[in-house]
């Protein structure tokens, strides 16, 4: 089981890093999901694996014979928390990237290196607050 | 394109299903499965569910307040929870216990105000960003 | 006491975010929140320099099991430092920040962006520390965007895909060494790695720490995200990144280096060493060809990185005091020449340093401003840059490092030759004749005091060398025995 998880892990970390490649914004984003599923799958096997022991201590009967480790749990947790707001953050930003550049294509994003002219938006901002 | 008449109606019974459905998982949240943070995922979905059966701006007149202030009332719950156990002279956060349980409530103590302040900021913050979403289409 | 640097930047946050409409409140609100942060961490600096490490455990859980917030003095220094210019720039985003940028949550993102800072440097767990660099992170992904203007975006997404990346290798560091030790405790983490030390995996999550914090500031072979965005928001943000943003990077990895991964010196010294001469070298190489003012003090930030990396390779209390003093050094001449910049564009729209010209020639104050921090970071007596790379290459002789002292002094002339060049363009170049018009106008108050009080600092820091080094020394000293720290922590227990 442990080399199942880790083999999965590997492979997740390997598609993310190999989308992250690619010069279409859409599957970027993809790639950071990817390599961000990949770190959790780490952190799950952290600890031992163990099946059907649940981390909770049942009130009635008091602590079993065996449970699971919590702490690795709690910390997916957290982690799966804020990879999902990075993610909304990062599906807006490249929207509003396509919509600014009219390109998905990141090897047309030169601006930051080579001026071009700047398109004011600013005021086309300040009409979308709510 | 005619609206389906089987989604609002369907809402009309789920969502104070999924509202007193999600109360109840945050009441029940320390000790066993549950707790503000999915309560308050499962109250904003059924607000979601409202948005989509009806429109955005239906579920802009049913808010009492707006979005970013529930947010925020949220976090000064939360945080407020945290100042109780300086008053008792212990650190930032230490959970405080009323030792009899409460009906209906069972156990009361700052970590349930913590919960109670994290489900208000998920709801105030998912339907923010929904929202924003929907205004932009 | 420590756990008010953290919390002030929040309660002042959710505020702000209540005020959303309110202009000024928002404004007032923002300096006196970091006003009362500045008077805090005073109080806190002082606190630890007469009495040793604070430890807070959160919520009453004992150490190992619950999250530590630990400040020893290289944490006060820092908290110190942070506050201070976080006041000043508070004050200077009055006229900095455009309307618009300051209606759509400027003032809020300000304040998490603190707290996350602030957070980064009390805490004293590992995954808090993930934590805390995930909030810090978020409100910069959203600080840099904030505008949208078309090379913010596209810096932006440069900026935020290399930093996610960071954060996973991060988290995937963090995964690993709960495996190995079983605990996140960054006190427990250093007894427990002692005793594994033989291990090779313990050097692979040492590298997989290093390349994570390496990308997060800016080193050699990992710094290609920030000249590609740094430039692109308006200058008070970006003065506000390269101050606090991958200086947090930095005190990160002095930390982990001193306390985590003491043992490693075989290995990842070299490693370390190796990388800080060549961040120096492309740092500066690539100042030297730039003509745009912002870009060139971007490139500045990568080579003033490599000193500070620099001190922590050679890893003797002297170098690690060196790199400290160099810190403080460079957030505060590092932040008045951006500020600086920032009142040559209001005045004469452009960034440009073929566009600039004849600054010298009306606007003597003006000049100072940039000429004295930037004498002060190529390295010139009697300022601090001088007394930072001072003890850097004294570190270094003792260790018998030769090579990267001739480095560090050659970047050192490449500093003062690129800083040179600004100067003949901006200032002392015959202004051209449409030029004249723009002499006249008036630059904001809320710029002048800031950047005035921050180059006053800044040469104090000069003036003052020999006790303030004394105090970095007691925090290098603190720092290169992490038994004290371990104690601290944990209780006199083991």
């Amino acid at each position: 089981m442990l080399y199942l998880m880790a083999i999965t892990a590997g492979v997740l970390f390997a598609a993310g890093i190999f989308m992250i490649l690619r010069r279409s914004m859409v599957k970027v984003l993809v790639g950071i999901l990817l390599l961000g599923y990949a770190a959790n799958l780490l952190l799950f096997n952290a600890a031992p694996l163990m099946r059907g022991v649940p981390p909770l201590i049942d009130p009635i009967y008091g602590v079993p014979a065996e449970y699971a480790d919590p702490v690795p749990q709690a910390l997916i947790l957290t982690a799966i928390v804020i990879s999902f707001s990075v993610t909304a953050f990062a599906v807006v930003l490249i929207r509003r990237a396509y919509a600014v550049t009219g390109t998905g294509d990141l090897d047309n994003m030169h601006c930051t290196d080579i001026p071009c002219e700047s398109e004011e938006i600013l005021s086309d901002l300040e009409d979308e607050i709510i | 394109m005619q609206r389906s008449i089987i989604l609002p109606v369907a809402t009309r019974f789920l969502m104070p299903l999924m509202l007193v459905f999600s109360i109840f998982l945050l009441l029940r949240g320390h000790n066993e499965v549950g707790g503000g943070f999915v309560g308050g995922l499962v109250a904003a979905s059924a607000l979601m569910l409202y948005a989509i059966s009806t429109s955005p701006s239906a579920l802009w007149r049913l808010l009492p307040l707006d979005p970013r202030f529930i947010a925020g009332i949220g976090l000064l719950i939360s945080l407020f929870s945290g100042f109780i156990p300086l008053f008792y002279e212990k650190p930032f956060m230490t959970g405080i216990w009323i030792e009899t349980p409460l009906p209906v409530l069972g156990k009361i103590g700052t970590p349930t105000l913590f919960d109670l302040g994290v489900y208000v900021l998920v709801i105030g913050v998912v339907v923010w960003i929904l929202l924003e979403f929907a205004e932009d289409e | 006491m420590i756990i008010y640097p953290i919390l002030l930047p929040l309660i002042f946050a959710i505020i702000t975010v209540l005020f959303w409409e309110n202009q000024q409140v928002k404004r007032a609100l923002s300096i006196i929140s970091t006003g009362l942060l500045m008077i805090v961490n005073i109080n806190i600096f002082f606190l630890v320099y007469r009495e040793g490490i604070q430890v807070v455990q959160v919520g009453d859980w004992p150490a190992p099991f619950g999250i530590s917030l630990v400040v020893d003095l290289f944490s006060a220094i820092m908290l110190l430092t942070t506050s201070i210019i976080a006041f000043l720039l508070a004050i200077y985003s009055f006229s900095g920040i455009d309307l618009a940028r300051r209606k759509f949550g400027y003032f809020p993102l300000f304040q998490f962006l603190l707290m996350g800072v602030n957070g980064a440097l009390c805490t004293g767990d590992l995954f808090n520390l993930y934590v805390w660099f995930e909030v810090m992170l978020m409100s910069s992904f959203v600080l840099i965007a904030l505008g949208g203007e078309r090379t913010q975006i596209e810096g932006a997404i440069k900026y935020v895909i290399l930093n996610l990346l960071a954060s996973t290798l991060f988290l995937s560091a963090i995964g690993l060494t709960y495996n190995l030790a079983g605990t996140l405790n960054m006190a427990d983490l250093a007894l427990r790695l002692q005793v594994v030390q033989t291990s090779g995996q313990v050097t692979v999550i040492a590298v997989l720490f290093l390349v994570a914090f390496g990308i997060k500031s800016a080193i050699f072979p990992l710094f290609f995200w920030l000249p590609a965005s740094y430039h692109t928001p308006p200058v008070t943000i970006t003065a506000l990144f390269s101050a606090l943003l991958t200086k947090v990077g930095m005190y990160t990895l002095i930390r982990f280096f001193t306390l985590l991964f003491p043992f490693e010196s075989e290995f990842t010294h070299t490693i370390i060493l190796t990388s800080a001469g060549f961040t120096m070298l492309t740092g500066v190489l690539g100042a030297a060809s730039q003509t745009d003012l912002r870009r060139l003090l971007s490139f500045h930030i990568i080579s003033q990185i490599g000193y500070i990396f620099m001190g922590l390779g050679l890893f003797t209390e002297y170098a690690i005091a060196a790199s400290i003093y160099f810190l403080v050094h460079i957030i505060l001449a590092k932040t008045a020449l951006f500020l600086s910049a920032g009142m040559v564009e209001s005045i004469q729209g452009s960034f440009d340093l073929k566009k600039l010209g004849g600054l010298y020639k009306h606007r003597i104050g003006l000049s100072m401003l940039f000429l004295l921090p930037a004498l002060s970071v190529a390295g010139l007596p009697p300022f601090s840059g001088f007394f930072a790379k001072l003890g850097l290459i004294i570190a270094g002789l003792e260790s018998k490092q030769y090579f990267i002292i001739g480095l560090a002094l050659f970047v050192s002339l490449m500093t003062l030759f690129s800083m040179t060049k600004v100067w003949n363009e901006a200032y002392w170049k015959p202004p051209k004749d449409s030029q004249y018009a723009d002499q006249q106008k008036p630059v904001s108050a809320w710029r002048w005091v800031p950047s005035i009080t921050i180059v006053l600092f800044s040469v104090l820091l000069g003036l003052l060398a020999n006790p303030i080094f004394e105090v970095c020394q007691m925090a290098a000293a603190q720092l290169m025995d992490p038994t004290q720290y371990i104690r601290a922590v944990l209780g006199m227990v083991r």
